[in-house]
C-alpha cells in the first residue's frame, strides 16, 4: 500500500493558520500528523520558518508548566525485581520451586549415604524424578494457592501460553538439578528420569484442562506416591512394576505417553482460557 | 511516541450495545442458577447494578468478564458472541475487571502490580509505562506508586484495583463493589471518576449502596434472584416508590417498592 502524506502547502497553511481551512481537512491532517513522524518533522520545520510566534507561544506554555511537571516527579528508576521475572514466574511459585530443589538434594543425599539399600535397589533420584515438576506445576495455575488467580483469569494472556511459560520456568529449575544429580550418582541415564518427568508434567497439563491443573498435578503426584511408598512400606521393596517401569528399555512407553499427553494439550488448547 | 488516536477509536462501531444478554443463565456450583433468564442491553454510560445480597450480581459480573462460562442463553460483548468463542484474547484485551475480593501479590509495589496487570492484558510494551502512570494518577495513588501493596490501607488497595482495571483503557469496565472500604471523600472522588469513564466506556458498577447509584450512574439495573426487575434512570427508580414504602430517601423507597412488587424481599432482612 502506498503511504499517503500531507502536501507541503497544506502543512505550511496549517502552521501559519492565516488561511481558512475546512474543518474536515484540519481534522484529517491532525489525525495524520499524530501517526506520521515525517509529516511532523515537516510541520516542525514549517513552524520554525513561517510562524515563529507559534514557537514562542509553545515555549511560554512549557515554561509556565515546568514547575508542575517537576513536582509530578520521575517514576523511580529503582526496581525491586526485573520485569521478565514476573512474565515467567509468580511469587506463589517460588517456595514450591525451593521445595523442589530441596527434595532433589534430599534424594541425592540419600543416594550418596546409602545407595540402593532403603528402597530395595531402586535409586531414590529416579523414584522422585517423575513427580518433581508437579509441585511447581500445581502452583502455576491455581485458584487455591494463587491470590491473583481471579484477576489473572480475566486477562488476555490467561490460557495455555501463560501456563506453558510457567511450566517452562518450573522445568528450568527442575531439570538442571536432576541433570546434576544424575551425573553425580551416575546410576541412571538421562532418559530414565527425563522422559518420565516430562510425561508426568504433560499428563498433568492435559488432565488439567478437564479438572484443573492443581487437582491434576496433586492427583498424579499422590497416585505415584501411593504406588511407590505403600508397597515399599509393607514389603521393604519398591514394587516390581515401578522398578520395571523405570528400566531403560521401558523408555519408549514413556515417550508414547508424553506424545499422547502433548497431543491432548494441543487438542484442548482453548479450554485453558476458561478454567 | 505513542499515537494519540488508535485505529480502534476511529473505526466504525458495528454493534448496537456493548453488552447484550438474552435469556442468559449462569450456574454457580452444580445446581444453583445465579443468573436465570436475564435479558439486558447496556450501551455507553455508567450502569449501576443494584440488588440484595445473593441476587447474583457477582456471578453476572464474572460472566461478563468471561471468567464464568454461561450455562445457557446468549451473551454478546462488544458485538462478539461469547459462547462460540474459542480464543478469548482479543475480547479480553478490551475488558477491565475489578473482582469483589481481589487478591494480589503483597510484595509487589503499586506500580509493579499495575504494570504486571498491563502485561497480562497485552498492553503494547512501549505504551506500558505511560499507561501505568496515567492509571495510577487517575485513582490518586501517584505518591504511593512505589510503595508495596502490603503497606497500603484497604481503601488504597481498592484504588490500586481500580487502576489495574482501567490500565488497558477498556471499552467495557466491570467493577464489583468498588466503593467498599473507601472513605466518604474518596467515594466522592470515585464517583467523579465513574462519570468521567462513563462518557466513552460501558461501565457496570455492582453495588448495594443506593446513594452511589444516584450520584454516579446514568442508568440503574435492579436485579434480584437472577432476574432483571427494573432498568431505567435513577429518577425512574425514585418515582417507583411512594411514602408507604420503607426507606430514607426517594431512591431507597423506589428500591424497596420494586423489590416488593417482584415478591423478592429476601426474608426478614
Amino acid at each position: 500500500m502506498r503511504e499517503e502524506h500531507a502536501s507541503r502547502r497544506l502543512i505550511d497553511d496549517y502552521a501559519r493558520g492565516d488561511v481558512p481551512m475546512a474543518a474536515d481537512t484540519v481534522w484529517a491532517l491532525e489525525a495524520h500528523l499524530e501517526n506520521c513522524a515525517s509529516c511532523r518533522s515537516l510541520l516542525a520545520a514549517s513552524v520554525a520558518a513561517g510562524a515563529p510566534e507559534v514557537g514562542a507561544l509553545l515555549d511560554t506554555v512549557l515554561a509556565s508548566l515546568e514547575p508542575q511537571l517537576d513536582a509530578a516527579g520521575e517514576p523511580s528508576a529503582r526496581r525491586r525485581r526485573p520485569r521478565w521475572v514476573s512474565a515467567w514466574l509468580t511469587p506463589v511459585m517460588a517456595p514450591w520451586l525451593a521445595m523442589t530443589a530441596a527434595v532433589t538434594l534430599a534424594a541425592l543425599l540419600l543416594d550418596a549415604v546409602a545407595p540402593g539399600t532403603p528402597l530395595g535397589g531402586a535409586s531414590p533420584v529416579s523414584l522422585v524424578a517423575p513427580v518433581l515438576p508437579l509441585f511447581g506445576v500445581a502452583a502455576a495455575w491455581s485458584r487455591v494457592l494463587d491470590p491473583a488467580y481471579e484477576l489473572t483469569a480475566s486477562t488476555a494472556r490467561a490460557g495455555l501460553p501463560l501456563l506453558l511459560r510457567r511450566t517452562t520456568a518450573v522445568l528450568a529449575v527442575v531439570l538442571p538439578g536432576l541433570l546434576l544429580t544424575g551425573w553425580l550418582t551416575g546410576t541412571t541415564t538421562a532418559a530414565q528420569w527425563l522422559l518420565p518427568s516430562l510425561a508426568f508434567t504433560s499428563t498433568a497439563l492435559a488432565l488439567g484442562s478437564v479438572i484443573g491443573v492443581t487437582r491434576a498435578a496433586a492427583g498424579l503426584g499422590a497416585a505415584w506416591g501411593i504406588a511407590v511408598l505403600v508397597p515399599t512400606g509393607l514389603t521393604g521393596h519398591v514394587p516390581l512394576a515401578v522398578r520395571l517401569a523405570l528400566e531403560a528399555d521401558r523408555m519408549p512407553a514413556w515417550a508414547v505417553l508424553l506424545l499422547l499427553a502433548v497431543g491432548a494439550v494441543i487438542a484442548r488448547r482453548n479450554a485453558y482460557s476458561t478454567l | 511516541m505513542v499515537p494519540m488516536t488508535r485505529a480502534a477509536e476511529t473505526a466504525p462501531k458495528t454493534y448496537g450495545w456493548e453488552i447484550r444478554a438474552s435469556d442468559l443463565r449462569v450456574r454457580v456450583g452444580r445446581k444453583k442458577l445465579a443468573v436465570d433468564g436475564l435479558d439486558l442491553s447496556l450501551g455507553l454510560g455508567t450502569h449501576g447494578l443494584l440488588g440484595p445480597n445473593g441476587a447474583g450480581k457477582t456471578s453476572l459480573i464474572r460472566a461478563l468478564a468471561t471468567v464464568l462460562r454461561p450455562a445457557g442463553g446468549e451473551l454478546e460483548l462488544l458485538g462478539t458472541s461469547v459462547a462460540g468463542l474459542g480464543d478469548h484474547r482479543a475480547l479480553r484485551r478490551r475488558i477491565g475487571y475489578l473482582p469483589q475480593d481481589f487478591g494480589y501479590y503483597k510484595r509487589f509495589t503499586v506500580r509493579e502490580f499495575v504494570e504486571y496487570m498491563a502485561w497480562l492484558k497485552e498492553v503494547p510494551k512501549a505504551a506500558v509505562p505511560a499507561a501505568v502512570q496515567r492509571a495510577v494518577e487517575r485513582v490518586g495513588l501517584a505518591d504511593r506508586a512505589d510503595h508495596r501493596m502490603k503497606t497500603l490501607s484497604g481503601g488504597m488497595v481498592r484504588r490500586a484495583g481500580i487502576a489495574q482495571a482501567i490500565v488497558n483503557d477498556p471499552e467495557v469496565l466491570l467493577l464489583d463493589e468498588p466503593t467498599a472500604g473507601l472513605d466518604p471523600a474518596q467515594r466522592l472522588r470515585f464517583r467523579e471518576l465513574l462519570q468521567e469513564l462513563g462518557r466513552d466506556t460501558c461501565v457496570v458498577v455492582s453495588t448495594h449502596l443506593v446513594e452511589d447509584v444516584a450520584a454516579a450512574c446514568s442508568d440503574v439495573v435492579l436485579f434480584a434472584e437472577g432476574r432483571l426487575v427494573f432498568q431505567g434512570t435513577p429518577d425512574d427508580l425514585a418515582a417507583a416508590g411512594g411514602a408507604e414504602h420503607p426507606g430514607d430517601s426517594p431512591l431507597e423507597r423506589g428500591y424497596s417498592a420494586l423489590l416488593q412488587d417482584s415478591g423478592r424481599t429476601g426474608g426478614n432482612w
